[in-house]
């Protein structure tokens, strides 16, 4: 009984701790999404831009809604590499051959965008690091 | 080299070339051998200038190496069709090029219009230069039509400020402010004339640059009116449509009618069911081809080469880092199918 009661005081005291760090606001929510949805559109510009790389060709020309990008495989053994990258070091790859550009430093806000678009565009498949 | 391949070396010098061509050799078999007929197909070279007399280089080699490799064909193909899309944003510079690099064949080439090479200037430099829009001609007892598909609404067309905007606007293959395509009533009346001469047992192929099927909307995998076109072709016994534009194989079989489309010599594209928010229309007859290795340029840039036997057709793929596939029409299901992977229904990977 004496058990209960001291449970019951522990609980109350510590609830509007609870409610105070884990309550987000609508507004919150909405800003943090437009933010995220602000970069992610940044993100389709430079996927489409003829100026990413140095001979006009976008990363769209490939990849129609970055299609065959599989995000959620990486970090993944890339063999053609012979080592396990990360999402980023592809799309250096794919900046440097066939759109015969400059890479991109891993947080450059554009490598970040074009990360962030090619993420949105996979948004509810399964995370599946590693997979061929 | 092991004695398999030596064999298969020994065989066939056609096949040793076959092996690694991108372009599509169509060969039109009938029952008296003496009448059989080749042709080879070149598809979607996007040619594209990056400026004065730079052009990229990976677009330039795939057109380049599928022209060397063509003038290599024996028995030679009686014609050459190039598919559509010969430029990347339909310039001058970029069909010149292009026309450029096909100067090299043996075999005097026949064209078929992509958007890449239309929009710019409504297709005007395209026919002074290369080819009339749509037509028709007759070669050894077939009917071939060629069809301009890839026709939209005025009201998309003119609503841009600039023509290079209305290029930039349609060369997005997933940009959702493109237009779906069409053959459009004009054309579909002359094609309804043009067919009214043609007896219903001759057989007859149709080349169009987008699929006279509906297949993926978002990415113009389709044609507004396919079911007009269709119903025009519907009365004869025998119909083959062989189009481009979607850069992979894919093959089905709707009544009467045949598809088939081509490869790129460009770039492959991934299939529409590999873009997870895409509801999709891949006939389910087809068995796709593997994911590109993009790490070689020229993987997933196949050619075909296609039989006709007794008006129906046989396309065999030549694939860069895979095995050769063949789509022939198998006259006991009617329909065209995979010899090797019909039954399996895959190749070797998955698409995710």
């Amino acid at each position: 009984m004496l058990t209960y009661k001291k449970t019951l005081i522990v609980l109350a005291l510590s609830l509007p701790g609870i409610v105070n760090a884990d309550e987000f606001t609508k507004a919150d929510l909405t800003q943090w999404e437009n933010e995220f949805q602000t970069v992610v559109k940044q993100g389709r510009a430079a996927f489409t831009d003829p100026n990413l790389g140095s001979n006009g060709v976008v990363c769209a020309q490939c990849h129609p809604n970055a299609a065959n990008t599989h995000p959620e495989t990486y970090p993944k053994f890339q063999k053609q590499l012979g080592k396990v990258i990360s999402l980023w070091e592809m799309v250096n790859w794919c900046l440097r051959n066939p759109l015969e550009g400059k890479p991109l430093a891993a947080d450059d806000p554009k490598m970040t965008a074009l990360v962030a678009y090619i993420t949105s565009e996979r948004k509810g498949v399964k995370l599946d690091a590693g997979k061929h | 080299m092991n004695n398999s391949r030596r064999d298969f070396l020994k065989q066939s010098g056609l096949l040793l070339a076959a092996s690694t061509l991108p372009l599509s050799l169509v060969e039109i078999a009938f029952a008296k051998e003496e009448d059989n007929f080749s042709f080879a197909y070149i598809s979607d070279a996007h040619i594209q200038q990056i400026k004065g007399t730079q052009f990229v280089r990976n677009w330039d080699r795939g057109l380049m190496r599928a022209v060397a490799e063509a003038n290599l064909l024996d028995p030679k193909p009686d014609f050459v069709m190039f598919g559509g899309d010969l430029a990347q944003l339909g310039k001058p510079e970029e069909i010149d090029h292009g026309l450029e690099i096909l100067s090299a064949l043996n075999t005097k080439p026949r064209f078929v219009l992509g958007e890449h090479d239309f929009y710019l200037d409504m297709g005007e430099y395209w026919a002074k230069k290369v080819s009339e829009h749509h037509y028709s001609f007759d070669h050894k007892g077939v009917h071939f039509v060629v069809l301009n598909s890839i026709l939209t609404y005025d009201d998309w067309n003119n609503k841009w400020s600039s023509p290079q905007e209305r290029m930039a606007m349609m060369a997005g293959l997933d940009n959702p402010l493109g237009s779906p395509f069409m053959v459009g009533e004009a054309q579909r009346n002359w094609l309804k004339a043009d067919l009214a001469k043609v007896d219903k047992k001759t057989p007859v192929v149709v080349f169009s640059h987008s699929p006279l099927q509906k297949i993926y909307k978002g990415w113009n995998f389709w044609t507004d009116d396919a079911e007009q076109v269709q119903a025009l072709l519907k009365p004869f016994n025998k119909v083959t449509v062989i189009y481009g534009h979607v850069h992979q194989i894919q093959y089905n079989q709707i009544g009467n009618i045949s598809f088939h489309s081509v490869m790129a010599t460009a770039w492959p594209w991934p299939y529409p069911s590999t873009y997870a928010k895409a509801e999709q229309f891949l006939p389910k007859l087809t068995v796709e081809m593997n994911r590109a290795d993009p790490f070689f340029e020229r993987d997933a840039t196949g050619w075909q080469l296609i039989d006709i036997a007794t008006g129906n057709t046989a396309v065999h793929y030549q694939l860069a880092e895979n095995k050769p596939r063949t789509v022939a029409f198998n006259p006991k299901t009617k329909r065209p199918e995979d010899s090797e992977y019909q039954q399996q229904r895959a190749v070797t990977q998955n698409h995710y």
